[in-house]
């Protein structure tokens, strides 16, 4: 896997505050690399030292083999950007933005394609002042996507997006991939790097706490699975005793909640399941609970990650 | 070159798109010219011996009028609202570079100016039967000389102003005087000795005293002081916006 992305003691600081300290990561071909972490974690500052706009105050930082800060002319031509904050002039429409972004590039792909795979079709003659929040950011991807770069940047792409328009941008992040491009981005959602990305930096304070695949993050944690369920009437003992070992139950009222912290052949839940059916208890609410990349933080830094 | 002219022609787009814009560059200089005229009728310039038609000294006065308030209000609005939006923020990520951004943004309101002129000459013609008596191409080049000169200005204001809005305060402190004192508005002619200093002083009424002279036929050789003042205004407008220009 060749190295799209190297960062090596990647240091950067804004006066007596320190933004980033001593970061190093690669990203390779093909990859969805996400940097994750609350506000100010300093995922902001590391990509746009990526993109050329942010001079580090140290470390070395190579993109597509050239330095961001010597070479932006290689950048500008062979990577898309979406910036956190960024804008078009209120009355420019949708496909003048398109034909004038594609301008500036000597190859670029053909906008009107864009315009469809995007789902912007019907939004062609749309001010862009009058497009809504998930909208603006599919027309942003389409730009960044004008150049047929290696390498996309994409910077809090989500943030203010509706559940709906969220998903859609997922889906959309994967089918780039799909053409084999390779993604970089930032998120301040720990459900958006995990059901996205192939690989996760965590960051807070200016440094990765913890970086790898979204699972092994999960599994590394050795964090409890949880079941619960509802019995009617009361769960008998044969249950309890039939249950494998490394796993606790905790019952109240007609509520039962089953732990366990052991890494396991079969999925707890199968088990609970299978033992219920053929002791015959009647249930019902039956949920499970898997730990997720919030648990992973807090575990982490000790602290929940909110907005 | 190409992406020059996409963004030229995009950039008259939204030019047009913007009423205010649009207005004072088309419409104003025009509006202007009505109201004044219906004020003089033929008579000749007042407090003056001069015998040409009232109405054939304002239309050159209107000219340099439009480029002052073009010079100094669209150009500056458009490029620190364009920095503090992120609009060149997004435009820094591609090829694009600040002087192919610069230029365009003069072709467009260069190209809108003269248009207003052009309406202002036609007015001119068949409501008031104004009699052009200089030399056309030497007045369309003090045209082009006077705008590109001025136009600068609009550019270092947005370059160096810390927001789009102090860059707007700024350039109307700067155009009013301007329009009333440097013989735009209100001939020179009629001017105390005190305020003809101060009107010596501001960039546009060099402007309006080249366009007059060519306007009534007059040499470049006899306004060299004007060509001067404009020459340098063109050479530092260039280099400090230039070198004034931010991204963000």
């Amino acid at each position: 896997m060749d190295a799209i992305v190297q960062v090596q003691g990647l240091h950067k600081t804004y006066g007596a505050t320190v933004a980033v300290e001593d970061i190093s990561f690669t990203v390779g071909e093909g990859e969805i690399f996400g940097m994750v972490g609350p506000n100010g974690a300093g995922k902001t500052t590391t990509i746009e030292c990526l993109e050329g706009l942010r001079k580090p105050d140290r470390g070395m930082v190579r993109v597509l083999g050239v330095d961001p800060q010597h070479d932006s002319q290689t950048l500008r031509l062979r990577t898309g950007m979406q910036l956190q904050q960024s804008n078009l002039p209120d009355r420019i429409k949708v496909w003048e933005a398109l034909d004038l972004y594609a301008s500036f590039y000597p190859k670029p792909v053909n906008w009107r394609e864009l315009l469809v795979q995007l789902g912007l079709e019907e939004k062609r003659n749309t001010a862009f002042s009058k497009l809504s929040g998930g909208q603006k950011q599919r027309l942003f991807i389409a730009l960044a996507l004008l150049p047929d770069p290696q390498l996309v940047f994409l910077d809090e792409l989500t943030t203010g997006l509706d559940p709906q328009a969220r998903h859609t941008i997922w889906d959309l992040v994967r089918e780039i991939r799909s053409h084999g491009k390779t993604i970089l981005l930032t998120t301040h959602f720990m459900e958006e790097a995990e059901k996205l990305c192939d690989r996760v930096a965590i960051l807070d304070h200016g440094k990765i706490v913890a970086l790898d695949t979204p699972a092994n993050l999960i599994s590394s944690l050795g964090v409890e699975e949880r079941v619960t369920f509802s019995v009617d009437g009361t769960l008998p003992p044969a249950f309890t005793a039939a249950l494998s070992t490394g796993t606790r139950v905790e019952v109240q009222g007609d509520r039962v909640t089953i732990h366990t912290v052991n890494t396991r052949q079969v999925p707890l839940v199968s088990e609970v399941v299978n033992l219920l059916g053929s002791q015959q208890i009647s249930f019902h609410d039956l949920r499970t609970e898997q730990p997720n990349l919030e648990d992973v933080f807090l575990s982490l830094t000790g602290r929940e990650m909110r907005e | 070159m190409k992406s020059l002219l996409k963004m030229t022609w995009v950039e008259a787009k939204l030019f047009l798109r913007e009423p205010a814009s649009a207005f004072f560059t088309l419409i104003f200089p025009l509006l202007m010219l009505l109201i004044f005229g219906a004020i003089y009728g033929a008579n000749p310039v007042p407090g003056t011996d001069s015998t040409e038609a009232a109405i054939g000294a304002l239309i050159p006065a209107f000219t340099g009028m439009s480029i002052g308030i073009v010079g100094l209000m669209p150009v500056t609005i458009t490029m620190a609202t364009y920095r503090e939006n992120g609009i060149l923020r997004r435009l820094r990520t591609t090829p694009a570079s600040p002087l192919m951004i610069m230029a365009a943004q003069v072709v467009v309101v260069f190209v809108m100016t003269a248009l207003g002129v052009l309406l202002l000459m036609i007015a001119g013609k068949l409501v008031y039967h104004v009699q052009f008596t200089g030399n056309a191409l030497s007045l369309a080049a003090g045209f082009t000389f006077c705008s590109l000169s001025f136009f600068g200005t609009g550019f270092v204001l947005a370059g160096t102003m810390p927001t789009a809005r102090t860059a707007q305060i700024v350039a109307m402190v700067l155009m009013y005087p301007m329009l009333i004192l440097s013989g735009a508005g209100w001939p020179r002619e009629l001017m105390p000795a005190a305020v003809l200093k101060i009107s010596n002083f501001l960039p546009l009424t060099y402007v309006i005293n080249l366009l007059r002279g060519l306007w009534f036929g007059e040499s470049w050789g006899q306004h060299l002081l004007d060509v001067g003042v404009l020459a340098v205004m063109l050479i530092a407008g260039v280099l400090i916006s230039l070198k004034t220009f931010r991204w963000e």
